[in-house]
């Protein structure tokens, strides 16, 4: 992208020259949080109506905020912090939307250009500092480069793989005059992701697709990343093919939960039909997702018998870990797309009758009902956190709800049951695995769609990492949802404690926790408790219903584990299931998987 | 790809000259865990636009593949070239400092002739040499340097390039 070829404006200042470009962007949102280093660009926003500013409380939650904006709206978030430690407080952002391939652009301010190296106060190395937990970044030194950098950056972020890009702004490059141009589609010198795939791959794909007598359908977060029509696209291509399709983590809403092609998820937290349907496929589709660690289980027992096709528009991702036998490198929806042609245009007839004893196969698994929990229903019973999300999807069910998570059992459960229809409506950190993220995620999900019905499904500890967003809720009128499953543990190290540490609870109980209603109120909410089963609904509803900020205090039973669960280092054959199934039992967990997060 | 063996990897980057850009090629290294044995950069265009970095670096066959995929992706990254794949030609420069007196004096001149090798700094205690070739026949002259009095050495790292007609663009 090079925009030379273009006659220049003068402004009178880099920070509207970065408003002007950001604008021409389609930027109307930025999250941010004010400093010495970035104060042009806020003196610029002052003096405009176009782009809306929220005022986070903390400059990590200005980044989750931008990418639950970026991931339910399919458009570039946009972040603004200052240098030193406005840029260092968003790293774990930044690392979070790079794991997860969100797209975000984050100006960060720098001290004067002739300062830099100088140990300047709140100086920081932020392009050192970020280069690893970027797509890419950039330091902008000359008032020519800065509009250029800016269409780039966006370019960059939103393209390919998506990722974050951070600019790092010298003050005085923010404060001098600098030419403006309009962004132009110029191919990048050296940046030129492969979008289209390669035709012949597609045709071999298809090819052991059509033999297949065990087929499997794994798709990811690419898909969504791909926008909602590739996942329309992998709704008809599985439902042409009859094959069975299950989800990762990233990908869910990719495919219609309802749909009775769905295994639900995989992996390690993952229904033991997808599971075993992964395991003992003979013709693997990977679409838009990249056999995480957390998927695979132990690698070299990983699907041994299969032959394995991986879409990805990240070559990188191709034999990263697990070797494929067809890699087609391109963009999700232009695969799928070509999958359906080449589908429909391969005479090849489908073993009809391997396929349906594949799915009686797949039916007896599912008949395990690995999902399966006792909810006592007497008035005065302890709450299930499974029956909690369970009555709390049914509750919202029909509406356009959003749902954020923080990390941790809470996540895994939420992941487990509620059911997602659509893409784009299911906000999680993923990769890297962030507590606190998901209040300021909602956040920035509802200030994209101010109408809909978002909601924070929390643990009790995460939520404590972000919990100053609830100021910015109420700044903004934001009715964010947040409904806390308080088991008074940070219950997945619990679990983790309780299998394969001895039961040896180190530093997991929430000690000292706040009065979770009395909080809401004092942050200008409404605050709400659960203690018994027959409070549940009451409490959903009133939620629901409640035209601000809620935190919904739902206590459960602190004992309760995330089953089925294959243990670090098993496979996937070699899953835990609850203790409602015959045979539950502690695990046997080797030395090797110990070592394993 | 069940190849475990591991074998080293001489491979050609292309790359946008600009600020930071070596810092993301090691940076990739040390972050993935991936060896370097030897590292050279500088710029290869008229213009200075663009550079050239040449890495030698070891690992299975897939983790060379992957090393080649994570070049590939970096933003500033114009061509990435696995040279060891095909014929090609590999050179570092040493330059190589002994101290010594009498018969060792004369032995270092000797050796030095045989291997090609220039003085280009001379005391009465001292010799300075210049030697251009591939890594293993610097690696043999400073072994039989030793001996008589190899006292410094620098190694600018390996430049390679494809042999015949084949170019990195």
């Amino acid at each position: 992208m090079d925009g030379t070829i273009q006659s220049a404006e003068l402004m009178n200042s880099g920070a509207e020259a970065i408003l002007r470009a950001l604008k021409a962007q389609g930027v109307d949102t930025i999250f941010g949080y004010p400093g010495g280093a970035v104060l042009p660009i806020y003196d610029a926003i002052f003096q405009q109506n176009e782009i809306r500013h929220i005022l986070v409380r903390h400059e990590q939650a200005a980044v989750h905020a931008a990418e639950g904006y970026a991931r339910s709206t399919g458009k570039v978030g946009c972040v603004l912090v200052t240098s030193g430690p406005g840029a260092t407080n968003a790293v774990t952002g930044l690392v979070d939307a790079l794991m997860d391939s969100i797209p975000l652009v984050c100006l960060t301010g720098q001290v004067p250009t002739h300062l830099i190296g100088n140990d300047a106060f709140q100086e920081a190395d932020t392009t050192g500092i970020t280069r690893p937990a970027t797509k890419h970044n950039y330091l902008v030194k000359k008032s020519e480069d800065l509009v250029r950098v800016i269409h780039e950056a966006f370019h960059v972020a939103r393209t390919g793989r998506p990722g974050p890009v951070v600019v790092d702004l010298p003050k005085d490059i923010l404060i001098a005059p600098a030419p403006y141009r309009e962004p132009v589609q110029v191919q990048h010198r050296s940046y030129r992701p492969r979008t289209e795939p390669d035709p012949r791959r597609i045709e071999e794909a298809v090819a052991l697709l059509k033999r297949s007598a065990r087929p499997i359908v794994y798709a990811g977060g690419g898909v969504v990343n791909a926008g909602p029509e590739a996942s329309r696209l992998l709704t008809e291509f599985v439902r042409l093919t009859g094959f069975p399709c299950t989800n990762t983590l990233m990908g869910l809403g990719a495919f219609p939960a309802s749909d009775g092609q769905f295994l639900g998820m995989l992996g390690m937290h993952g229904t033991y039909e997808a599971n075993l349907a992964m395991h003992g496929c003979d013709v693997m589709l990977n679409i838009g997702a990249r056999f995480d660690d957390r998927v695979t289980g132990r690698l070299a027992a990983f699907s041994p018998n299969s032959k394995k096709i991986h879409a990805d528009i990240d070559p990188s991702n191709i034999n990263k870990s697990v070797v494929v036998d067809v890699p087609i490198v391109g963009d999700a929806l232009a695969i799928l797309k070509a999958l359906i042609a080449a589908w429909k245009k391969d005479s090849t007839p489908q073993d009809r009758a391997a396929l349906a004893q594949w799915w009686q196969q797949i039916d007896v698994w599912r008949s395990k009902n690995s999902l399966r929990y006792t909810q006592n229903r007497d008035p005065g019973s302890i709450i299930k956190p499974q029956y909690a999300i369970e009555q709390l999807y049914k509750a919202t069910r029909g509406r356009d709800t959003y749902v954020t998570t923080e990390v941790g059992q809470h996540q895994m459960w939420a992941a487990q049951y509620f059911k997602f229809e659509k893409p784009n409506h299911w906000m999680t950190s993923g990769g890297l695995g962030t507590m606190g993220y998901g209040l300021p995620a909602a956040m920035g999900v509802q200030v994209a769609h101010p109408d809909a019905l978002v909601i924070d499904i929390a643990g009790e500890a995460s939520i404590l990492m972000n919990i100053q967003e609830m100021s910015t809720l109420a700044q903004y009128r934001l009715p964010v949802k947040i409904f806390i499953l308080n088991n008074q543990y940070m219950g997945m190290v619990r679990q983790w404690q309780e299998l394969l540490h001895g039961g040896r609870y180190s530093q997991s109980y929430s000690e000292a926790l706040p009065d979770f209603v009395k909080l809401a109120e004092s942050f200008h909410g409404v605050g709400l408790r659960a203690e018994k089963v027959d409070d549940l609904d009451r409490v959903i509803a009133e939620m629901i219903a409640v035209d601000k900020p809620v935190i919904a205090d739902i206590c459960v039973d602190e004992k309760e584990n995330v089953f089925p669960m294959i243990p670090s280092g098993a496979p996937h054959n070699e899953m835990l299931l609850g203790p409602e199934h015959k045979g539950h039992d502690k695990p046997g967990v080797t030395d090797a998987g110990l070592a394993l997060v | 790809m069940s190849n475990n063996d591991m074998r080293s990897a001489t491979i050609s980057v292309l790359v946008e000259n600009e600020s930071g850009v070596l810092a993301r090629v090691i940076g990739l290294f040390s972050g993935r865990g991936y060896n370097i044995d030897s590292l050279t950069v500088a710029p290869v265009e008229r213009d200075g636009s663009k550079s050239r970095i040449t890495v030698v670096t070891q690992g299975t066959e897939m983790v060379i593949e992957q090393i080649k995929a994570q070049l590939d992706r970096l933003v500033p990254v114009y061509k990435v070239l696995d040279l060891s794949e095909g014929p090609h030609l590999s050179r570092e420069l040493a330059l190589i400092k002994v101290l010594g007196t009498g018969e060792k004096r004369a032995e270092a001149l000797r050796l030095a002739d045989a291997f090609r090798a220039r003085v280009i700094d001379a005391t009465t205690e001292s010799f300075t040499f210049e030697l251009t070739g591939a890594t293993d026949k610097l690696d043999a002259f400073l072994d039989l340097m030793r001996p008589v009095g190899l006292a410094e050495v620098s190694r600018t790292g390996v430049a390679a390039i494809a042999r015949g007609v084949k170019t990195i663009e």
